[in-house]
């Protein structure tokens, strides 16, 4: 009864192409947004900032990235991973070799190198499509960890392959604890997904969506093929690239290219799907789910008292099973279930 | 009808062939089009209407002959130069963007018409939002004029089939274009749906003043609303008229009209 947005009339066209146009959505993300940044600094503990809010961001984050380029532009990758190394090594390079360089312009840095690879490893896309594509980005995944590892300057002569990243200082304030990296991590991703979703409900969003429902009509009514593909290669390398960036600065605390591997790739691809293709809000869902399950299944397997070894298997059926559970329940991700809610609890408690 | 005028030709396709391989789907077929008036394109399946379509509209490039549209000569036409030169279309099987409402499927047809960089539209601030709003207003002028007010923000994926052809002409006059081609617009559609489509489409002309290019399968309708009707038949032009002229041209009754 309380979810109702009868009474709410439009009166101008900006009024009705708002993010949220049921004004209880919009002061429910308010308070979520609000609650994030003024309460969960004190209430959480060091342990739940590093091992779950902070990657649950980031993934969120580099979700969000793949989510533009296979859900809206519907150009299928498999190389989110590589686009985060580039990310988070162009990053390093420009704070190791530029003196005084500011750090949110060195993740910014990193972002538009990813950009470029991925321009550059877009191009097979203007030609091949589906599972092609996928194998092309495929290569940009393991050529780029090769070249990282191969070429000693990226990694600056270093012999492990292991870098420590750099500290994280903003106009002199350092970001060292758990709960400060949080909110510096925070506030990148809130302005990158409100980024992200002016950019889906404007023209360049629809190119996207149009070339991914019909490329031949899109073309017909004037949209660049070529331009709208690469575009979407370049905003969502750009999100990947910061999302790597803020990897390896605000979670990891080192910079390797072993930790961006085809298993990452895998895992975002994964987010992406449950959370919801062609979904901002399915970004965050995904990447929640795939990064709490696992934490909520060894909890669970842990409490039964079965013996480690086994833990650890029934972790992996578990997780395995519910994915495909979902898949089959609900193809179009989390998002999709969370829409249906939503039209059910309009209409509660009166069915019809 | 009587009351509109048409001017001088706008569209002059002279001596198109077009082949596939060893497939040839237009044998030097030269064809005119006059602004302002409804030009039908019939023949028999596989006559190489919608390839016709598809040459004007630079979707194929045609290996001879040359098409003038507004004056301007063009050899290979790409599909991009001919969307801004005001040319726009429907398909025959429906071609709209399934995943997008009927809102946004019509705004893409107004995507021309916006100007602001993609980091305009990412900050949502001046001249990314003011046109929104301002192609949003003509956009919502197309809904009413074609009556889709009820299924604005309704994914058109969920839409019946004549309402979904409706959209896609919606979309392709968001465009606000000089020429019109349809392709098919009444196949598969019953009696009222054809009606209301028919309405639709001379109110286009008579109201907007679009030239039409129309591909139709339906004689009634074709010899209804058109003013000037070409045949084709195994890619050749084998008449060319006013519908009476086409009616009684005895080629055409044994290609095409001869059951009838």
């Amino acid at each position: 009864m309380i979810y109702r947005e009868s009474g709410q009339y439009k009166t101008s066209y900006i009024n009705d192409s708002q993010i949220f146009p049921i004004k209880q959505d919009r002061y429910a993300v308010l308070a979520f947004i609000a609650f994030a940044f003024l309460a969960v600094p004190f209430i959480a503990t060091p342990y739940f900032f590093s091992a779950i809010l902070i990657p649950f961001l980031i993934f969120s984050l580099a979700a969000l990235g793949l989510n533009i380029l296979t859900g809206y532009a519907g150009q299928i990758s498999l190389g989110t991973a590589a686009f985060m190394a580039v990310g988070a090594f162009a990053a390093y390079n420009f704070m190791l070799r530029v003196p005084g360089m500011p750090i949110l312009l060195a993740f910014i840095l990193g972002g538009v190198c990813a950009s470029m690879v991925g321009i550059l490893f877009g191009l097979p896309s203007l030609r091949i499509r589906g599972f092609y594509l996928a194998a092309s980005t495929l290569a940009t995944q393991f050529f780029v960890v090769w070249c990282l590892t191969k070429v000693p300057w990226f990694t600056n002569y270093s012999s492990s392959g292991v870098i420590t990243a750099q500290e994280v200082k903003i106009l002199g304030f350092h970001f060292n604890t758990p709960e400060e990296k949080y909110l510096l991590v925070l506030a990148i991703v809130c302005v990158m997904a409100l980024l992200a979703k002016n950019m889906v409900r404007s023209t360049v969003g629809r190119s996207w969506m149009a070339v991914r429902d019909m490329d031949v009509a899109a073309e017909v009514i004037g949209f660049r093929i070529m331009r709208t593909k690469l575009t979407a290669f370049a905003v969502s390398s750009f999100y990947c690239g910061v999302a790597g960036a803020l990897f390896a600065y605000c979670y990891v605390g080192t910079v390797e290219p072993e930790a961006y591997n085809l298993d990452l790739s895998f895992r975002i691809l994964f987010m992406v799907i449950i959370g919801g293709l062609g979904s901002i809000l399915g970004s965050f869902l995904g990447a929640g789910f795939i990064v709490l399950l696992p934490i909520v299944l060894s909890y669970i397997v842990h409490v039964t008292g079965l013996p480690n070894s086994v833990t650890s298997n029934v972790e992996l059926m578990v997780f395995g099973a519910l994915i495909i559970f979902f898949l089959i329940v609900e193809p179009h991700g989390l998002a999709r279930l969370w829409q249906v809610a939503k039209e059910k609890l309009r209409l509660w408690p009166f069915p019809h | 009808m009587s009351d509109r005028k048409i001017g001088d030709v706008i569209l002059k396709a002279e001596n198109i062939s077009l082949s596939f391989g060893g497939v040839k789907a237009l044998t030097d077929i030269s064809l005119d089009v006059r602004e302002h008036e409804i030009r039908a394109i019939i023949g028999p399946n596989g006559a190489g209407k919608s390839s016709m379509l598809n040459v004007i509209n630079g979707v194929y490039t045609p290996q001879e002959g040359t098409i003038t549209y507004r004056g301007e000569q063009r050899k290979d036409m790409n599909t991009y130069a001919a969307a801004a030169s005001g040319i726009a279309r429907t398909f025959q099987n429906i071609a709209l963007f399934s995943g997008m409402s009927v809102l946004d499927n019509i705004m893409t047809g107004r995507n021309l018409k916006i100007k602001s960089s993609f980091v305009e539209q990412a900050l949502w601030i001046g001249r990314a939002r003011r046109e929104e709003m301002e192609n949003r207003k003509v956009v919502e002028e197309i809904i009413d004029f074609l009556q889709l007010q009820h299924v604005r923000k309704t994914p058109v994926a969920r839409l019946p089939y004549g309402i979904k052809k409706r959209v896609e002409l919606a979309r392709a006059l968001a465009a606000e274009p000089n020429m019109l081609l349809l392709d098919e617009p009444m196949a598969g559609m019953n009696v009222e749906e054809k009606q209301d489509m028919c309405r639709f489409v001379l109110d286009t002309n008579d109201q907007f003043g679009t030239t039409i290019v129309l591909i139709e399968h339906d004689m009634g309708v074709v010899m209804d609303i058109s003013d000037r009707v070409a045949v084709l038949d195994y890619g050749k032009k084998i008449g060319d008229g006013t519908p009476d002229e086409v009616r009684n041209n005895p080629e055409v009754i044994k290609a095409y009209l001869g059951a009838h």
